[in-house]
């Protein structure tokens, strides 16, 4: 019995570790140990290809693999060898590694073989010479053309929502089969979004002044800017063997949950309009506004931008914005729990979000789902419990939990998420430690790999660098929980209503261009 | 003379500004200062000066949809009185042209629906008519109750009651028939439970989806007809919730406009107050006007 898992080499979230104590596996094996690992409990956060070429005596496209283990509060990672054409596939057994392996096929013209439904993920063309659907490399790649899973049947129509909506949200291509008002099976096409976000942080030099990296990184998904930038962050700290201090850390945190709370208020407005509620839909979208603008408090901009910096942040606060982030942030409370009270206490509200997109928890472990979705399953999955980093390894959030997967459940969730991220943010304001907001950061180490996760308010960030012989990124990897959990919408409106779509997904709220890229 | 030149007055200026008032009202729940009352006539009168968009698959169905639905829900206002002003056109059965003028308005829109051969405009004209089967036949069982209950049968006769109003004995039957109009009403005006008539997300849609390609003096002619809709049968249900007369020509004017008024009132409040069912369960809403409207015919037959 081989157990290639056990060769995986450990990680920790934040850590550089030098590439070559990551094992170097073939790409059956490396397969065969993903898939060990998911049989224990892991899951995958990050399955990419890396070109070798740029480490001393490297060559061709190698795979690495992270995985994070909940329970045990640490990562694991492996490599291979260059793959030449192919690699096996295992999406049939584990199904949270499909994207990650059509991801692999569409950037570097690798098969995975035995993939059961190998489509391209953002329809761009390869990076290297190879395409894995032998495509003509000149030719246009129109988004979201080509074939979809189809149900036939006199009685079953075809539904095909976007990419224009109704609504000013993003792009995205929803093809539903439907028996009447039920739903078979729903494909989710995106791409639109798509701007070669990695490839342009490639090849880059690693967190030296006037790098746009940075800015990059904060517009990766633009409601999740202080997550993204603190992950790309922490990858500049960690390469360059430098550190924030505590009081950049508590900073970050802060930002990070005032993230949260705008983004969650306006969800539960959102979910509120969708099914017609007026008061806290109209509510919830003020009081996003209060957030938004304590965020402005802390740094200047409401979302965010440009706070977090390498080595720590780009602005401290002072004792009179400390006082007014305080005060303003109880006014906020105030008004958040009236009107989310509303929600809970309208018989019509339960009635209506009770039992709708029920996502159960083998389905949520199955697809790897992350964040708020996984949580509201029932997995305590929070990258701040862990795998925690920053102020995260001193200060714990009670992770936000609860049983019955539908769009009651996630709304729930995000309430309680709401309520602890202010304690949590009261907590912090008022024991600010002292030090200062931003350390140097100097130049990164040469042939490094490093994870950064960070729980943004949608749910597990991840960052993964490699970089080469000068200390430039060789490979930037970025995986938005919204890569993950796109899946867990489709499979939650399986024998759903259609008219429930708009709502599965509000409670699920994804990020096109965060999936994309 | 004069109360059928204020007949057609109402019939004609009133309907928008009803929901100029349930706009109002939400807004006050939201705690917006919300649009002029006047706003569903500006809207009206804006895409009235408008250009048509026309889908090269469409043929004159689409066009006759809103015109033949704006012409049917003309006339049925016609022949229903407005308080105690009769309508000058009744004659015996005038209530099954009036239950049929809105099945000939059901019938175009959901053509015209049809007829531009789009996956969601098929939705919404497939919900149309499934909530339709249950919704028609509530009507017409309240109209039949009260026929019985009055003993006529042209609307004049079974909206107003016998002389001297309904009797106290038929307290009853007359609550059930006004809740069966209730939420008839509140189906066919595709208002909130059943239908979000500010709801942007097309799949939810049942009446607007159908009318999404519509546009210019057509889609105007939709909103009015729709304002007109709620008018009607907003009148209808005033006979049977406020059967009051003064006896004033003018003051009995002004008791209706506040009935109306009121009717717009607790549509804003509902839709304030609570959620949209989800589609599922709309059928059972409407099960349960069919079972009022039926009950009160039995009580009335036994």
């Amino acid at each position: 019995m081989s157990t290639h898992i056990d060769s995986f080499a450990p990680l920790v979230n934040g850590k550089a570790v030098d590439l070559s104590s990551l094992p170097l596996l073939a790409a059956e094996a490396l397969a065969s140990g993903i898939g060990e690992g998911i049989g224990k409990g892991k899951r995958v956060i990050a399955y990419f290809g890396t070109n070798y070429e740029g480490i001393a005596g490297g060559r061709g496209i190698g795979l690495v693999a992270v995985l994070a283990d909940d329970a045990a509060n640490g990562l694991v990672a492996a490599r291979t060898l260059p793959v030449e054409g192919g690699f096996p596939s295992i999406a049939t057994a584990f199904p949270q590694v499909q994207l990650f392996e059509r991801e692999i096929a569409e950037q570097y013209g690798l098969v995975p073989e035995g993939h059961p439904w190998l489509k391209p993920v953002r329809y761009h063309h390869s990076w290297t010479e190879s395409d894995a659907w032998g495509r003509d490399r000149h030719a246009p790649i129109p988004p979201a053309v080509g074939d979809f899973y189809r149900v036939e049947g006199d009685e079953v129509h075809e539904v095909a929502v976007g990419p224009v909506h109704a609504g000013i949200i993003e792009p995205g291509h929803f093809r539903f089969q439907c028996h009447g008002e039920t739903v078979f099976h729903l494909e989710i096409a995106l791409g639109y979004q798509h701007r070669g976000l990695e490839a342009s942080l490639a090849g880059k030099p690693a967190g030296l002044p006037g790098n746009r990296s940075m800015r990059l990184a904060e517009t990766i998904a633009g409601d999740t800017s202080i997550a993204h930038a603190t992950a790309h962050a922490q990858v500049h700290e960690a390469l360059a063997g430098a550190r924030s201090s505590p009081r950049a850390d508590t900073l970050r945190a802060i930002a990070l949950e005032l993230e949260r709370l705008a983004n969650h208020t306006g969800d539960l407005g959102a979910i509120a309009g969708d099914i017609g509620y007026l008061p806290t839909s109209s509510y919830c979208g003020r009081i996003r506004g209060d957030f938004l603008n304590l965020t402005a408090i802390l740094c200047g901009n409401r979302f965010g931008r440009g706070y977090v910096a390498s080595g720590g942040v780009d602005h401290d606060l002072d004792e009179a914005e400390r006082g007014a982030l305080l005060s303003r942030l109880a006014a906020a409370e105030k008004d958040v729990t009236v009107a989310v009270s509303l929600l809970w206490d309208s018989s019509s509200v339960m009635a209506r979000l009770e039992d709708t997109g029920r996502l159960t928890r083998e389905v949520a472990v199955e697809l790897g789902l992350v964040g708020v979705a996984a949580r509201a399953s029932g997995l305590a999955r929070d990258a701040r419990a862990d795998n925690p980093s920053g102020i995260w390894r001193f200060a714990h959030v009670p992770v936000a939990t609860a049983e019955s997967g539908d769009v009651l459940a996630r709304a729930h969730v995000r309430w309680l998420e709401i309520q602890r991220s202010i304690a949590f943010i009261r907590e912090r304001l008022e024991g600010m430690p002292g030090g200062k907001a931003r350390n140097p950061v100097g130049a990164p180490a040469a042939s490094r790999l490093v994870v950064t996760l960070v729980e943004g308010w949608r749910g597990e960030v991840c960052h993964v660098a490699l970089t080469g012989d000068e200390g430039s990124f060789l490979r930037y990897k970025v995986v938005d929980p919204s890569f993950h959990n796109w899946s867990g919408l489709a499979r939650a409106l399986r024998g759903q209503e259609i008219s429930d779509f708009p709502l599965c997904n509000k409670s699920f709220n994804l990020s096109y261009c965060g999936h994309d890229l | 003379m004069i109360d059928t030149i204020i007949r057609f007055a109402f019939l004609l200026l009133v309907p928008p500004l009803m929901l100029g008032l349930i706009n109002r009202v939400k807004s006050v729940f939201a705690g917006r200062k919300g649009p002029p009352l006047l706003q569903s006539w500006r809207d009206i009168v804006k895409l009235a000066g408008k250009g048509i968009v026309l889908s090269s698959t469409t043929s004159w169905v689409f066009i006759a949809g809103p015109a033949v639905t704006l012409a049917a829900i003309l006339v049925a206002g016609s022949l229903v009185p407005y308080g105690p002003f009769r309508s000058p056109f009744g004659f015996a059965g005038d209530l099954v042209l009036f239950a049929y003028l809105f099945g000939l308005a059901r019938f175009f829109t959901t053509s015209a629906a049809l007829d531009t051969g789009s996956a969601f405009e098929g939705m919404g004209a497939s919900r149309e008519v499934t909530f339709a089967i249950l919704s028609e036949p509530a009507f017409f069982l309240s109209l039949l109750a009260l026929a019985r209950l009055s003993g006529a049968l042209d609307l004049n006769g079974l909206l107003l009651g016998p002389e001297g109003g309904f009797s106290t004995a038929t307290a009853a039957p007359l609550v059930l028939v006004g809740l069966a109009l209730g939420i008839v009403l509140l189906a066919e005006t595709s208002r909130i439970p059943v239908d979000d008539p500010n709801t942007h997300l097309e799949l939810t849609m049942i009446h607007e989806v159908m009318v999404l390609d519509h546009s210019g003096p057509l889609l105007g002619a939709v909103l009015y007809s729709a304002a007109l809709r709620l008018f009607v049968l907003s009148s209808v249900l005033l006979h049977v919730v406020m059967p009051f007369r003064i006896g004033v020509a003018a003051l009995d004017w002004i008791l209706f406009a506040a009935g109306l008024a009121g009717i717009s009132i607790v549509i804003g409040v509902i839709e304030s107050v609570m959620a949209r069912f989800r589609m599922g369960r709309v059928p059972w809403f409407l099960t349960g006007a069919l079972l009022c409207a039926g009950s009160a015919f039995v009580l009335l037959v036994r």
